[in-house]
């Protein structure tokens, strides 16, 4: 779909049994298709050619041409589409205050490109989503982006068109601020980590339609059920399976697509090739994490080293100390540590259903490498991950669970269970639009911000681990207002047909969000599905507030665990259509984006 | 990098003053301010540093019920010289507190810093030409590219070969669909082959919309292909998941002649490993009308019952082996003995299943 060059299916004919973790060591990018005709056989006959160190584009001009490359990833050499044939992206240094001016050059055969800069302010016919803010880029020409720098910060851009993310159109976006930073550092490095398959990705997503538990490995099985019938009793094990069976779901789908797809990348590397980033005992290094995955959640940790957030979403906060976070799909975390006592340090980057991960290694010179730490055990999600649960701990309730679903359930019986308001598990009220909706396989039945909640698999692992709850940006609310109105978006999926959508209804028959110029508003998101999805607004911040419905963090990505009710503040102050929607690249292309339009 | 003690300590005088003199009201805002006045008690993950962070304290102890009231003078709070640091909120329980009669608009949250604002701190920006051409630009229908709504699979369910009591021979199912999320066109094809010629086969081609997040109406024809007696059907059916994840289908036919049939299917996955997989299966046939010349008696037909093993090599391919146990009842059974047929016939199977 993305590429009329891959072959067939685009399925690789090797067994999807094998798990693709370690990746091959001297992978990257082997060369670009400059000239067309020459077959992919060709160039692998070449043999590699390393791309080397990510290439750094600095000032306020910039040139960048989107191509196809090859590129081996897995001891197998398939096309990419890379950025001045690079993959990851160049990584492009900008100054707060700075007009820049990037001129787009399509070198691609067949396929119109785009690039967003995401969490970028600018004007919306420069935010670079086709059919949105512009025309996109066709095959041969070029589009000059030219906007104003109004913030700093570690961000990051990637291609809005199709699946060409997927295929490698993503790099980090660094933006110095005009005042110094408030805290100190000696050298950075930024860590962009990624997914990469060796298949079309369009056949990955029509492969997702036929069968969306393809990568699920991890159900459970006859031999699990015995296991809990001797640790729980019969009465147990039977009712647990018997609720999960009742709603046709399994506690195991943790993510959609997994390591039997996805080699996990850290600055286009696979853990094999062991990329590694310098430092000198006892200096302050500031690590700029960025999430470029298209579907993969990542628990970072770098053992033996307390981690300082002290920016999420290119925004400063509070800093932080912790030992690990998750990173969402777009969201960015600017971390320091000051390693020291010891030569290297691993960055262990595991995808958080544990099939995987990406790493690296921070160490005083290249060759050297530490340890790298076992994945940690794949979790299960209960029902009280997913909203289900109207008690407060996590302990299955013994009620059922296929009668409580479904459009006859009287929410106002359930009311609120104590507590501090929306603190604890509060009965949504869902939209009409989702009853008796196909594409709507389940709805929450107790949701909370879960602010302080880890979240799955990273709960009493005997790790710090960082929750939003922990994270309060370092300046107050720019705005200051009360939101004017409330406007409710449930996040809505069927797991099986692999649909998703806001509200039951996908992108293509949705109309418009629209928001007046100048208000500020509060959008809550309510999840409604047993997925994660990281919500992206285009072109103005999102706001988030605590459980008491204040402003606390400034983000640009809203991470939306299963179960949860999260709400954030927008300030309309940016005229234009912007894009809404899942980062993760397969659930908005099967529908769960919107359109913001922000009219006068 | 953090707000200052000495800015902020007026203000959260007022806010705990607002604790004391609304208790319930100031609830959602006083929280902030605990932080200066109180030891914050062992904070769990993650550690704030290098100040203290509100947002780590738990606050999930405290009992506010036990705090008194009774003896401060809620009606003239002085504005300094209350000293909380003896106040103990690690006994507070929040959760006693009635908070759907709270009354917010009588709290003046001008007095404090996170009130509500008529204007925006940052103003916005005045709306220019160029703002409104930059805005909102000329934008081709198609230049927004989709993903296809339109997707198709094939599923060859079982494709094996049959050895049994009375012969050996071949047979398959299979179904495929082809559309959106909620439109589907479905082709279902099942037969059976014995002794180097088609004994039975049809092919279907339905209509199928989902109506249900878990359940498919069908609507279409179903072609009989046996050599012999081949005739076609009008079919009705719904096709599904049922609670339990019991695949299932059961269609209706109404037939050249007036007959009319009824199939029901169910199929079971039960795992062993996450690759061996164990698929029980059930079908049974009904007919309405005695047809001797179809071998058909009027009720119930047939009772097929099979477990097939099967090995996930990938996704896509799965070989199997398995059983399959087929009885044919009342009048049925009579017709097929008359005929020299059994009436019942057990049989080892050995295929594969695979998808497109």
């Amino acid at each position: 779909m993305s590429f009329p060059t891959f072959p067939g299916t685009g399925a690789p004919p090797m067994p999807s049994r094998r798990l693709f973790v370690q990746g091959v060591g001297a992978g990257g990018v082997v060369a670009s298709l400059a000239a067309a005709g020459l077959s992919p056989r060709a160039f692998a006959a070449a043999g590699p050619t390393l791309a080397g160190a990510p290439q750094v584009l600095s000032g306020p001009q910039a040139q960048l041409t989107i191509g196809e490359s090859l590129a081996n990833f897995t001891g197998r050499t398939r096309p990419a589409i890379t950025v001045n044939g690079s993959l990851p992206a160049p990584i492009l240094r900008w100054r707060e205050g700075d007009t820049v001016t990037v001129r787009v050059a399509n070198a691609l055969q067949a396929h119109p490109t785009s690039i967003h800069w995401h969490g970028i302010l600018l004007p919306s016919n420069m935010d670079g989503v086709p059919g949105l803010s512009f025309n996109g880029i066709a095959p041969g020409e070029a589009y000059q982006y030219r906007f104003t720098l109004k913030q700093s910060g570690t961000y990051w851009y990637h291609s809005h068109s199709l699946f060409q993310e997927q295929a490698g159109l993503y790099g980090a976006l660094i933006i110095d601020p005009l005042a110094p930073a408030p805290y100190h550092f000696d050298r950075e490095h930024v860590i962009l980590l990624s997914d990469w398959t060796d298949m079309d990705p369009g056949a990955l997503f029509r492969r997702m339609k036929k069968l969306a538990e393809h990568d699920n490995y991890y159900k459970r099985t006859l031999p699990d059920f015995l296991r809990d019938v001797r640790k729980d009793g019969w009465a147990a094990a039977t009712a647990d399976r018997g609720m999960w069976g009742r709603m046709r779901m399994t506690p195991t789908d943790i993510s959609d697509i997994n390591a039997h797809t996805y080699t996990y990348l850290l600055n286009g590397t696979a853990p094999a090739g062991n990329w590694t980033g310098l430092f000198r005992s006892g200096e302050k290094v500031l690590l700029r994490f960025i999430n470029g995955a298209s579907m993969t959640y990542f628990d970072v940790r770098i053992p033996g080293l307390k981690m300082t957030v002290v920016a999420a979403d290119g925004q400063y906060i509070h800093p932080v100390s912790i030992e690990e976070f998750r990173i969402s799909p777009a969201e960015t975390f600017d971390v320091i540590v000051e390693p020291s006592g010891q030569d290297a340090y691993t960055i262990f980057c595991q995808d958080m259903g544990r099939t995987g991960f990406a790493a690296g290694t921070l160490a005083v010179r290249h060759g050297l490498q530490a340890p790298v730490p076992a994945r940690d055990p794949r979790p299960l999600l209960t029902m009280g991950d997913m909203g289900h649960d109207m008690g407060h701990g996590h302990a299955m309730p013994a009620h059922d669970m296929a009668a409580m679903h479904g459009a006859t359930m009287d929410h106002s019986a359930h009311g609120m269970h104590g507590g501090s308001g929306t603190s604890s598990g509060t009965a949504p009220r869902h939209p009409a639009s989702e009853t008796g909706n196909p594409r709507v396989d389940m709805q929450s039945m107790a949701t909370a911000p879960k602010l302080d909640d880890p979240g799955i698999g990273l709960r009493d692992n005997g790790r710090q681990v960082l929750t939003y709850g922990a994270m309060h940006s370092l300046f107050e609310d720019p705005d200051g207002r009360e939101p004017g109105r409330e406007v409710e978006l449930h996040l809505t999926g069927h797991m099986e047909k692999f649909s998703w959508s806001f509200d039951g209804t996908p992108f293509a028959s949705a109309e418009p969000l629209r928001l007046n110029y100048g208000e500020r508003m509060r959008i809550v998101l309510v999840n409604d599905t047993m997925m994660q999805h990281p919500i992206h607004l285009h072109g103005v911040w999102s706001d988030l507030e605590n459980a008491d419905g204040q402003f606390q963090l400034r983000k640009h990505t809203i991470d939306m665990p299963p179960g949860t009710r999260r709400s954030y503040r927008v300030r309309a102050d940016a005229l234009g259509r912007w894009a809404y929607h899942c980062h993760l690249l397969y659930h908005m292309e099967a529908g769960m984006m919107r359109e913001v339009r922000i009219e006068e | 990098m953090s707000r200052s003690p000495s800015r902020t300590l007026p203000l959260l005088t007022t806010a705990l003053l607002a604790v004391i003199a609304m208790p319930a009201h100031a609830q959602s805002h006083g929280h902030h301010d605990h932080g200066h006045g109180v030891t914050p008690t062992p904070t769990p993950t993650p550690t704030p540093t290098p100040t203290a962070d509100h947002a780590a304290m738990d606050h999930s102890t405290m009992d506010h019920s036990t705090m008194d009231h009774s003896t401060k003078d809620h009606g003239h709070p002085a504005p300094t010289g209350v000293d909380h640091s003896t106040m103990d909120h690690s006994k507070m329980d929040h959760s006693k507190m009635d908070h759907g009669n709270m009354d917010h608009s009588s709290m003046d949250h001008a007095a404090m810093d996170h009130g509500p604002r008529a204007a925006p701190r940052e103003p916005i920006p005045v709306v220019t030409e160029a703002d409104r051409l930059a805005a909102f630009p000329a934008i081709d229908h198609a230049a927004m590219q989709h993903a296809p709504a339109i997707h198709s699979m094939l599923l060859i369910n079982r494709l094996e070969h049959w050895d049994g009591q009375h012969g050996t021979g071949q047979a398959w199912e299979a179904s495929g669909w082809v559309g959106s999320d909620i439109n589907r066109l479905w082709v279902r094809s099942e037969g059976e082959r014995s002794g180097g010629r088609t004994e039975a086969s049809d092919l279907e081609l339905l209509y199928g919309r989902s109506v249900s997040p878990w359940w498919d109406v069908l609507v279409g024809v179903k072609q009989d292909m046996r050599p012999a007696d081949s005739r076609t059907w009008a079919a009705l059916g719904i096709q599904g998941l049922a609670p339990y994840k019991f695949e299932t289908s059961a269609t209706a036919y109404l037939g050249e002649g007036g007959q009319v049939a009824a199939t029901v299917e169910v199929e079971y996955e039960l795992l062993l490993t996450n690759r061996l997989i164990l698929q029980p299966l059930v079908e049974a046939t009904f007919s309405a009308k005695d047809e001797p010349r179809y071998g058909n008696g009027s009720g119930l037909n047939t009772v097929e019952a099979g477990l097939r093993l099967r090995y996930e090599i990938s996704r896509r391919f799965a070989p199997h082996v398995g059983i399959s146990h087929e009885r044919l009842f009342g009048d049925t059974a009579d017709y097929h003995r008359a005929g020299g047929e059994p009436a019942r016939d057990t049989r080892w199977v050995a295929g594969v299943r695979v998808w497109f």
